[in-house]
């Protein structure tokens, strides 16, 4: 314990650990407990069977009730543990239960003796047990695997739209000179913190005169051309000397070519923070795909999650195991460039 | 909002490459098409073909429901379709913004736009307020000199990826009245079960606290960036003068973080005003209309009640708000930056 205490005391100046770096630790440890323990208690319910999860109080980790096969009986046994009258313990099914009192047998020797005991003088046996039946459920008895597809299909499609328009306009409004440049860049960033809550009403419409109520690209082309997109790309194209492009165009690059060969490579940083946004914007949407689409077949995994979450009011157990499987695809994301989305978002100030 | 210190460009992996290969040659593809194009417009021109794409979505998905927007919140009637729409000029703003008793909502002759309001700015100030607190308490914690900083940095940031239904979902299994993990707790110590979400007080407190949990891992990175750009030489001369610590926070920190600090509470407040989502499926606005607030008004309002003009003028009701807030940043930052 003391060369615990000694670790996480050393620091730069070789100070001893304060009350300062006490608290410090206790808020941070409290902390990270109520940030994620929320999402292991979901992560482990999830793995919960049904009758298990309306027991109260839960258990931490998921249970099984054992069960027993006894010859001479056509259902699977409730297994206890007896203490008997003598004070020993034995391991005993349940035949059945009548008032205070239970019938119970003892599996090892099924010759019939029935053993009477008190309820109270036994204890059901648990085992840890994942019931992964949850998981297998869920993705069976619902359309979980179209609004996967639908999802999958929504982020991956919307995200290369939007990387390609922002950067090509960022690109047209960073390295050109022409009418109206500033005007358009000024309305767009005016836009910034136009959120689609102001614009319900008249963006349905316009999405049903184009035909696209209950279509996926209603989902993904209204959102590609992002102001923050526009504004990010931009800053960091201004960056990137317009000598690089003379002497390009001396060599006879045509512009498209200097967009796609110089300018996407070297703006290949900023793209990415983008592209990290826009698979998380995407990912997690809900209030357009809510007003968009109608239709079952079409809708998203969060859509599909919260139609669930008011149909299926008391299989939580679907429910959870749908949460899981929903948070998932980003928690991979995040485990894995962590430092470039918190960088990314610190640098931006954007989300 | 430090947009100048985009990350630098660093070398492109080779299984980036790989993946990155039939795009670019999609890309060289389209050469054959646009050198023609440069050829007929000129060079200086085929800005406007890059501009174009995004500016003729952002036109037809952004702007024009922007305009369109005035035109629904000044017209009458359930039909969604312009020329079904009879002109009532100022109708729907007026009964939007008339009460007997503005301190009463029932009294409006749009209670429900008025609860909605007032629903809303309590949640702003205690969200707001919870939060920046919060996030500044991380935010310094995390910038101490501790071991398993980026640990604790990325549990901190964890929830904010997570989607609002996910969030809502996570909490409503934890504070389910009959099998829930904190009534379960509750228990355990002596107390009553409470029945979290069908209490109006309680209610109100949870989807704040829920948003708090899944919004301060963004605002605490935002401040513990800020924190990290006060150079350190700020606080050596500030103990050469014989300063303590909580005289060199209040000396050096505070005023040095108070730029930081207004993009965050300004960014806070836009969000908390247009709260909804995570709400919408924890509580679907009750019990009641205790946690109706006003996008979820307008929501209701166009798409259950089909009152598309009282909607819409609700949304400018709520633009403006959002506008004075972005213009309150402008003017504060100009005036930081002044100084």
């Amino acid at each position: 314990m003391n060369s615990i205490l000694t670790f996480l005391g050393r620091r730069h100046g070789g100070d001893k650990l304060d009350m300062t770096d006490v608290i410090t630790y206790l808020y941070l440890l409290l902390g990270a407990v109520i940030m994620f323990g929320p999402v292991v208690w979901l992560i482990l319910s999830s793995f919960k069977p049904l009758d298990s999860l309306y027991e109260f109080p839960p258990t931490f980790l998921p249970y099984r009730r054992e069960k027993i096969t006894v010859a001479g009986y056509d259902q699977p046994l409730d297994l206890y543990d007896v203490t008997m009258p003598d004070g020993s313990v034995r391991r005993l099914a349940q035949i059945s239960q009548v008032g205070i009192g239970a019938r119970m047998i003892d599996p090892a020797a099924p010759d019939g003796t029935v053993i009477d005991v008190k309820i109270d003088q036994r204890k059901p046996v648990h085992s840890i047990h994942f019931e992964f039946a949850n998981y297998t459920g869920a993705i069976q008895g619902f359309p979980f695997l179209t609004y996967l597809q639908n999802s999958v299909i929504v982020t991956v499609v919307a995200t290369l739209i939007t990387l390609l328009i922002n950067s090509m306009a960022a690109f047209g409004l960073s390295k050109y000179q022409f009418r109206g440049r500033d005007a358009i860049f000024l309305i767009i960033i005016s836009t910034l913190m136009v959120p689609v809550s102001v614009i319900l009403i008249p963006a349905f419409l316009v999405i049903a005169k184009v035909g696209w109520a209950n279509n996926l690209w209603g989902l993904i082309i209204p959102g590609a051309a992002t102001p923050t997109g526009v504004f990010l790309l931009r800053q960091y194209m201004l960056t990137i000397p317009d000598d690089l492009l003379q002497s390009a165009r001396i060599d006879g690059a045509s512009e498209w070519r200097i967009y796609w060969q110089i300018i996407l490579p070297l703006a290949g940083p900023a793209l990415a923070v983008l592209a990290i946004f826009s698979v998380m914007w995407r990912w997690n949407d809900f209030l357009w795909p809510l007003i968009v689409v109608s239709k079952t077949e079409l809708f998203t995994l969060q859509v599909g999650l919260n139609a669930f979450q008011g149909e299926l009011n008391q299989q939580w157990n679907y429910i959870l195991a749908m949460t899981v499987l929903t948070l998932l695809p980003i928690t991979i994301v995040f485990a894995f460039l962590e430092k470039y989305i918190t960088t990314g978002i610190a640098t931006t100030g954007m989300k | 909002m430090k947009n100048e210190e985009a990350p630098r460009p660093q070398p492109v992996t080779l299984s980036s490459d790989l993946l990155l290969r039939p795009f670019t040659w999609l890309l060289g593809l389209a050469d054959y098409i646009l050198l023609p194009l440069q050829k007929l417009i000129g060079p200086q021109r085929m800005a406007y073909f890059f501009v174009l794409p995004n500016l003729l979505i952002f036109g037809i998905f952004i702007l024009l429901p922007m305009i369109l927007n005035f035109y629904y919140g000044f017209t009458s009637g359930n039909s969604i379709l312009l020329e079904n729409r009879p002109f009532v000029g100022t109708t729907n703003l007026e009964r939007l913004l008339t009460c007997a008793d503005y301190l009463n909502p029932k009294t409006c002759s749009e209670d429900l736009f008025w609860r909605g309001a007032f629903n809303t700015a309590t949640f702003v100030v205690g969200q707001v307020t919870a939060m920046i607190l919060l996030s500044l308490v991380t935010a310094l914690a995390l910038n101490r000199p501790v071991v398993g900083r980026g640990f604790f940095r990325a549990m901190f940031f964890y929830p904010v990826l997570l989607s609002p239904v996910v969030v809502a979902l996570i909490w409503k299994w934890i504070l389910q009245y009959q099998y829930g993990l904190l009534n379960a707790i509750l228990v355990a110590v002596g107390l009553q079960k409470i029945p979290f979400l069908l209490e109006a007080g309680w209610a109100q407190f949870w989807v704040i606290a829920i948003s708090v949990w899944s919004q301060m891992g963004f605002f605490t990175l935002i401040l513990l960036a800020g924190l990290q750009a006060i150079p350190k030489e700020m606080y050596e001369a500030a103990s050469m003068d014989g300063a303590n610590k909580w005289q060199s926070f209040r000396a050096v920190t505070f005023p040095l973080l108070m730029p930081t600090m207004t993009v965050v509470l300004v960014l806070a407040l836009i969000r908390a005003v247009q709260v909804f989502d995570q709400v919408f499926v924890l509580t679907n606005g009750g019990p009641g209309t205790a946690t109706l607030y006003i996008v979820q008004y307008i929501y209701r309002t166009g798409f259950e009640f089909r009152n598309y003009g009282m909607a819409a003028a609700a949304s400018l009701v709520l633009a403006i708000v959002l506008l004075v807030l972005t213009v309150g940043q402008l003017v504060l930052s100009r005036r930081q930056e002044a100084a």
